[in-house]
């Protein structure tokens, strides 16, 4: 299991944050409630089975709403 | 494809606004009707566009967003032709968004300012000895590190050598340089002002002082507080019912028109926006203030409480006993005074550091054995004689038999309010001593100020006699003192106050004072951005300054006072904007959207109030 942190640009409605939070917690692999979208910080952070899904294909997801991705950091849990 | 055009909202809204402008001169000054009307068709498919690719991505994941509603909006103005209507709508809808999105920059630019601040790089001593610029994310627990003067400390850790002053202002908030030197502990995110320092990192990135604080700020900016959860998920059903709302009644009218301006209203975006940014602005005002507040439901019980208690030691007072009065029995002061220092050199307790640092350099005598007797004092055998250091209650177990004379002195240091110290040579009592504990500075008014905004009761709980918790809520104006208190006390007297209905706020230093800070409704650490502090409070005072207290206190009810604001805005401008729509006239699309928007400027532009404000 792995924690994502993921810095977007400003994030600037409310309802971008619900769309970003309901398409991570669609992907399999992720723990959903786990997921926490932080609007005012822009940031996702969230925890995934790294055997399952890849950190690149969360980021391709949020990357498709057309959210710019400044910075990303997987730990280990 | 769909992320370049979104990437381009900026100059489709310029686009569709040049447009539009287009299209008025053309139709209003010159009469070209035709040329009028193609402007706002281009104008209008262009800025649907972007909108349409939103709301087909959020439909998806089964989200009903705002844009949706807007999209089915501009989609039923073509539909009836009212160019002008889907053009406007258009554009204010995007231009909006990028309105918002500058403003809410700018609210949140306290938190950035603090990042902005984490270090990026480090010098790090490589294999061959030789320092090497690297990122910092590559320096791992135990790497050595330089810091050359002017240069931002890259971890947290301990010096190995080097010397120099570093400003640690943003972890402690206290403008004095410290001087660091082979042993010190130096802090991620400080500067060091004069020097050169050789470091061993103990903790990196996210783990350093300074990354938790900034994790803290950022958590507490997204943390909802009760209300807040009640209107996301309000709005989750707002939107969708908005839709309903305005088909039940486009079918029962039979007018489109009616239909979609009602689509265009059901956006509840002031009232999403306007808590959260009361929060994020407020908490921002804090952290560049030294103080913490995490979160909005912190915020809300802050900002009611009406009874503040004070633990004394270190938090009241400096946390730095000295001497303060002698009385001799003897004839042969040095005699006693070298007994004393060599007990007191084996003890680590605060009186005995006092009692140490008053003898001074005085040569000592040699200690051949110490017993503690808990509350009570020390019993050393010292030179062949036996020296005890201590209360009444171990003169009384010693048998030490006090005449008149010292009676009256020792119920003078008592009435003095210090603690009393008394010393015994084989039996005789020889010294008492009194050892007082500073109040901070400037304390008395700080609590005065808490009086002025409201709060009923101001208490001490002290582990201290109550003679010295009197003699301190005397000098400041406490309504109550309590002494004699173990920590569990002090626990167990909070719940009472708060079982007799009062919202209690718990002022200590952290560390002791866990089981206190837990039972208070806010319990509010003096850290100096230590861990322990930061884990276990809901209110950080970052320098360990009372300064701060009256200006967290006031910003929590400026907070939540600007919250209410912005909520009877937001729901204020909805209700007028319902009511017209169905009343007068002059409501339609675009005049509702641009309603919207200003709504949702204004409720941004309310809370960046906070970010100026100041305790008056």
């Amino acid at each position: 299991m792995k924690k994502a942190v993921i810095q977007l640009e400003t994030l600037t409605c409310p309802s971008c944050a619900q769309k970003i939070e309901s398409a991570v917690k669609s992907l399999e692999g992720v723990e959903t409630e786990s997921v926490n979208v932080l609007f005012n910080a822009s940031k996702v952070k969230l925890n995934f089975d790294d055997s399952k899904l890849s950190a690149e294909a969360i980021e391709k997801m949020i990357g498709t709403f057309g959210y710019r991705i400044i910075k990303s950091q997987v730990k280990d849990l | 494809m769909q992320i370049w055009v979104l990437n381009q909202k900026k100059y489709i809204a310029l686009a569709g606004g040049f447009l539009i402008a287009i299209a008025f001169i053309s139709g209003r000054w010159i009469g070209n009707v035709i040329v009028a009307e193609r402007a706002l068709i281009v104008a209008s498919v262009l800025g649907a566009v972007p909108i349409a690719i939103q709301a087909f991505q959020a439909l998806k994941v089964k989200v009903v967003s705002i844009d949706v509603l807007v999209t089915i909006a501009v989609l039923g103005a073509f539909l009836i032709g009212e160019f002008e209507e889907s053009a406007i709508v258009t554009f204010l809808f995007l231009f909006g968004a990028y309105l918002e999105m500058r403003t809410l920059n700018r609210t949140r630019s306290a938190i950035k300012n603090l990042t902005e601040m984490a270090p990026e790089s480090a010098l790090k001593q490589m294999s061959d000895g030789l320092f090497l610029e690297s990122p910092i994310e590559e320096v791992d627990i135990g790497d050595v590190l330089l810091v050359k003067t002017g240069a931002k400390v890259p971890v947290d850790g301990t010096v190995t050598s080097g010397e120099g002053y570093v400003n640690e202002a943003s972890i402690t908030g206290e403008s004095m340089p410290a001087a660091k030197g082979p042993g010190a502990q130096v802090f991620a995110g400080t500067i060091l002002e004069n020097g050169t320092l050789q470091v061993t990192a103990d903790r990196v990135g996210e783990d350093t002082t300074f990354g938790k604080i900034i994790e803290l700020v950022e958590e507490a900016q997204d943390s909802k507080s009760e209300a807040e959860r009640f209107i996301d998920r309000f709005s989750k059903r707002y939107t969708p019912a908005v839709l309903v709302l305005a088909l039940v009644v486009g079918l029962l009218s039979r007018r489109v028109d009616l239909a979609i301006t009602i689509l265009v209203l059901g956006c509840p975006g002031a009232l999403v926006i306007g808590v959260p940014v009361s929060n994020v602005a407020g908490i921002g005002n804090g952290a560049r203030h030294g103080i913490l507040l995490k979160g909005s439901e912190v915020i809300r019980n802050f900002s009611r409480a009406d009874t503040f208690v004070f633990d004394k030691t270190g938090t009241l007072t400096a946390g730095n006993p000295r001497v303060a009065d002698v009385q001799l029995y003897t004839d042969e002061p040095e005699n006693v005074f070298r007994y004393l220092a060599g007990v007191e050199r084996e003890s680590d307790h605060p009186l005995a550091r006092a009692i140490t640092e008053y003898n001074g350099a005085t040569d000592h005598c040699s200690v051949e054995s110490t017993d503690v007797m808990r509350g009570e004092g020390i019993v050393a055998i010292a030179d062949g004689h036996r020296i005890a250091v201590g209360n009444a209650a171990l003169m009384e177990r010693e048998r030490v038999p006090v005449n008149g004379t010292m009676q009256s002195d020792i119920f003078r240091f008592e009435q003095s309010g210090n603690t009393l110290v008394m010393v015994s040579v084989d039996g005789e009592l020889r010294m008492l001593m009194g050892i007082r504990d500073l109040i901070r500075p400037g304390v008395k008014e700080h609590l005065q100020k808490l009086r002025a905004l409201n709060v009923k009761s101001l208490i001490v709980l002290s582990g201290d006699n109550q003679g010295t918790v009197d003699r301190v809520a005397h000098e400041i104006g406490l309504t109550e003192a309590h002494g004699h208190m173990l920590p569990e006390d002090k626990a167990q007297y909070i719940s009472q106050l708060r079982q007799q209905g009062r919202i209690v706020a718990f002022v200590g230093d952290g560390i002791n004072d866990s089981p206190s800070l837990a039972q208070a409704d806010i319990g509010i650490a003096m850290g100096n951005g230590t861990d322990i502090a930061i884990e276990t409070s809901d209110v950080v005072l970052m320098n360990s300054d009372l300064s701060r207290l009256p200006h967290a206190l006031g910003l929590a009810k400026a907070i939540a006072g600007n919250m209410m604001q912005n909520i009877v805005i937001a729901v204020g401008v909805v209700l007028f904007l319902l009511v017209n729509v169905f009343l007068s006239e002059w409501m339609n699309m675009s005049v509702g959207m641009l309603v919207h928007e200003m709504s949702i400027l204004l409720v941004i532009f309310n809370g960046m109030r906070l970010l100026r404000y100041k305790l008056r």
